[in-house]
């Protein structure tokens, strides 16, 4: 492939004539009858609900779809008026997870990776990779290990393997689905720069609009039946489609898709309580210390803090899954019924029924072949009567809109599918708490709307919810109260951490601006 | 989590890990032809001296060695219970025959293990997994596909530990963590196969977006060099082997596998 001219960057059009891309093995094309032009140097934000194609669609233009094997295509996608499958290196793609599209060991390398493959001279290669570098503000040493990227890092890392190519066009799908707020700004106005500077052609997918709307010029939603619903200028799509688009799962600017009504003031006994706690991984190396908390029956309790600062081994030590590593976890007689000893001593039998844990990725807790079976796991384990059993698992397929989806396999649904399932199993073993790892982590507004109706309905039954998150409008609609993990303010009278673990150690809990009247839990 | 770790701060870590590569060959060829004491008694006493001249001193007696001075004597060991009886026999017991033929032959295994192992133990954690990719795809022209495909492997590694993790702390949430460790662990494997396949097919979907496999030449952003350095330590590797043959065929001990 010949290296195109290192000095002018050209954007690149795309054009879609009756497109359309059937996944092999699926009955249902992806994407149909699709009618579409993009001209060059367009920043176009691409939208539809979940299944309408949004991925299928911008992998297609990246000419990663693969070949016959793989699915089926019909109509005609071109980039610059060519196929879309012929045209590798015209775009450049950005995937949602930060941690599967790292190749290489070392940043610099991970850069160059791309123009290598493009056949670019060596001597070229490296001055292309620091101005990349440079573009997205990532100012490391050429072989900064890579595996000591944070998520954002990792996302702006990716922006600049994209852009070291000079890619006519940036696609990105759900760039910053997965990161803390801090990540999202980052990879924003990183891509924002870009776009300025280089004028390359942008496409990207993502749920939330706010985001992304000071860097768009134009918004394209893809309906679910095929074709276009909306396309045209950002305010004139969103003033005069919100019904459509809210009905699609599309998170309008300054929304929260539903606000969820107070607890019961009487119920809120303690379930758990942390003192002093240290968490950890690994024995021995604590990755956060000093935590002290209370979960209380029918109320939700969210975990907040930056990303790294242990808010997922907190939840899964609190769930009973870890040891602690240092102070106090402990249960009230409520929540231990007749067990004796910290939560990481019962069997895992006997958890079940006391707390049940959703981990942040749903591939990791499947365990079965079908939904159904998904489903039957728990009360299985706690030797439930068939009839018992049964009654439980048609109750949660169809409060949960799993029962068209009985049969399926677990790893064929879809993200926000995925996500109730990971839900629903938790709670077939009717739990008294249940702890929820980044339960609406990259979910559309749809989804998320039932994920909240969902636990707050938990909640008004009793149980008592931990909930990790970084999602303000969570915390914010949906939670109770707030345990924020971060640095410690410097209060006087406190005694400072030790100095290696002070930036991240310290902890405090304040209550949500809306706290609902339940104590206060200040510093240690 | 990375098994890829960098290690610029050994020596010999600049050193085109396919030399050290090919250093190790002609020794291992030498101890597999003969079986006696003597040639790796001197292996090893060559080894000890050069890599602590080199500057691995500390690394020889580290726990990253261990399992070499560990399994090494395990190997003897079971040479001297089970290896073919010959000479005065000193102890039996059922099939167990100990003789001073298989007393030996397990020293003598048990040395070569050592021989082996430890070069090859000691110069792998100096090898760079990028600089032995570049290596193979650059001086031994191994096709880059290959080379590439297999090095964004081995950085999903540290990926599936840290899932094995997560997969059994999900396996105790979700009541099944009571089960037997054969029970558990045959599907809990299942599970993390699953897993590695779909990391593995993003990670080829975000490669092939970066224009990997595509037409046409590819270009290496690092030199891999060969030059007066890489003999030297293939020469080394040459004269290591030359001594310990020597060694034993002066000594009469030279004694080849199948005569």
């Amino acid at each position: 492939m010949a290296t195109r001219d290192a000095s002018t960057l050209r954007p690149a059009s795309v054009t879609a004539r009756g497109w359309g891309w059937r996944h092999g093995g699926r009955r249902t094309p992806a994407v149909h009858d699709l009618d579409l032009d993009i001209r060059p140097g367009e920043r176009v934000l691409l939208l539809g609900a979940s299944g309408a194609g949004k991925s299928t669609l911008l992998h297609g233009i990246a000419g990663v779809l693969g070949g016959d094997d793989e699915g089926e295509s019909v109509g005609e996608l071109l980039v610059d008026g060519l196929p879309a499958s012929a045209s590798h290196g015209r775009s450049g793609l950005v995937l949602q997870d930060p941690d599967a599209q790292v190749v290489m060991a070392r940043v610099g390398d991970d850069v160059a990776f791309g123009l290598e493959n493009l056949g670019v001279a060596r001597e070229e290669i490296w001055p292309r990779v620091r101005r990349a570098l440079a573009a997205v503000a990532l100012d490391l040493p050429l072989d900064h290990a890579t595996a000591a990227l944070s998520g954002g890092e990792r996302q702006r890392l990716a922006l600049a393997g994209v852009l070291a190519m000079r890619p006519g066009m940036i696609l990105l799908d759900e760039p910053t689905a997965n990161l803390d707020p801090a990540g999202v700004r980052e990879v924003r106005d990183a891509v924002a720069r870009v776009a300025h500077e280089e004028g390359a052609t942008l496409v990207i997918i993502e749920h939330r609009v706010s985001v992304w709307l000071p860097v768009v010029d134009r918004i394209i939603v893809l309906g679910a039946g095929g074709g276009l619903l909306a396309d045209g200028r950002p305010a004139e799509v969103l003033g005069s489609r919100a019904v459509e688009l809210r009905a699609a799962g599309v998170w309008l600017p300054d929304e929260v898709p539903w606000y969820a009504p107070p607890p019961a003031v009487e119920s809120g006994h303690p379930l758990l309580e942390a003192a002093a706690l240290d968490v950890a991984r690994v024995q021995g190396s604590p990755v956060l210390r000093g935590v002290d908390a209370r979960v209380d029956a029918g109320r939700i309790l969210a975990v907040t803090g930056p990303n790294g600062v242990g808010k997922s081994t907190l939840a899964l030590t609190l769930a009973g899954l870890l040891r602690p590593d240092g102070g106090r976890l402990e249960p009230s007689a409520a929540l231990a019924a007749g067990l004796l000893g910290e939560p990481w001593r019962w069997r895992s039998r006997d958890l079940l029924t006391r707390i049940g844990t959703v981990f942040q990725s749903p591939e990791h807790q499947f365990l079965t072949g079908s939904v159904r079976a998904e489903l039957e796991v728990g009360p299985r384990a706690l030797k439930l009567a068939p009839e018992e059993r049964r009654a439980r698992v048609d109750e949660l397929l169809t409060a949960l809109r799993l029962d068209g989806l009985a049969e399926a396999n677990p790893f064929t649904l879809s993200g926000g599918e995925k996500r109730r399932l990971s839900v629903a199993t938790a709670i077939a073993a009717k739990p008294r708490m249940l702890v929820l790892d980044e339960p609406t982590f990259g979910q559309d507004a749809t989804t998320w709307r039932e994920l909240g109706r969902l636990i707050v309905g938990l909640r008004d039954d009793g149980v008592g919810v931990v909930a990790v998150t970084h999602d303000e409008p969570f915390v914010e609609a949906v939670a109770d109260h707030r345990l924020e993990l971060g640095t410690r303010p410097n209060a006087p009278g406190v005694e400072q951490p030790d100095a290696a673990t002070a930036s991240t150690v310290g902890v405090h809990a304040a209550g949500v601006a809306r706290d609902r009247g339940v104590e206060q839990r200040g510093p240690r | 989590m990375s098994i890829a770790a960098v290690r610029p701060d050994l020596p010999l870590a600049t050193v085109n890990p396919v030399a050290k590569v090919a250093a190790t060959v002609p020794l291992s060829i030498v101890l597999v032809l003969t079986l006696d004491a003597v040639s790796a008694t001197v292996a090893i006493a060559c080894e000890l001296v050069l890599f602590t001249i080199v500057g691995f001193g500390s690394l020889l007696w580290s726990p990253r060695t261990l399992p070499v001075w560990i399994a090494a004597p395990l190997t003897g060991l079971t040479m001297v219970l089970y290896g073919a009886p010959s000479g005065a026999v000193l102890w039996e017991f059922g099939i167990i025959h100990v003789t001073e033929g298989s007393v030996q032959i397990g020293l003598a295994t048990m040395a070569r293990v050592i021989a082996i192992a430890l070069p090859a133990v000691v110069l792998f954690l100096t090898v760079d997994p990028t600089d032995l990719a570049d290596g193979l795809a650059q001086t031994l022209r191994l096709p880059a596909r290959f080379v590439l495909g297999a090095l964004a492997a081995l950085r999903l590694i540290g990926a599936s530990i840290d899932d094995w993790r997560t997969l059994s702390l999900a396996r105790r949430a979700r009541g099944v963590g009571d089960h037997g460790v054969i029970r558990r662990g045959l599907g809990q494997a299942f599970a993390l196969l699953v897993l590695a396949i779909r990391r593995g097919s993003t990670l080829a979907t975000a490669m092939e977006a970066r224009g990997f496999g595509a037409p046409g030449e590819r270009t290496w952003a690092r030199t891999a060099h060969f030059g007066r350095r890489e003999w030297i330590v293939i020469a080394v590797g040459c004269l290591v082997a030359a001594a310990s043959a020597t060694a034993a065929i002066m000594t009469g001990s030279w004694n080849v596998i199948w005569a």
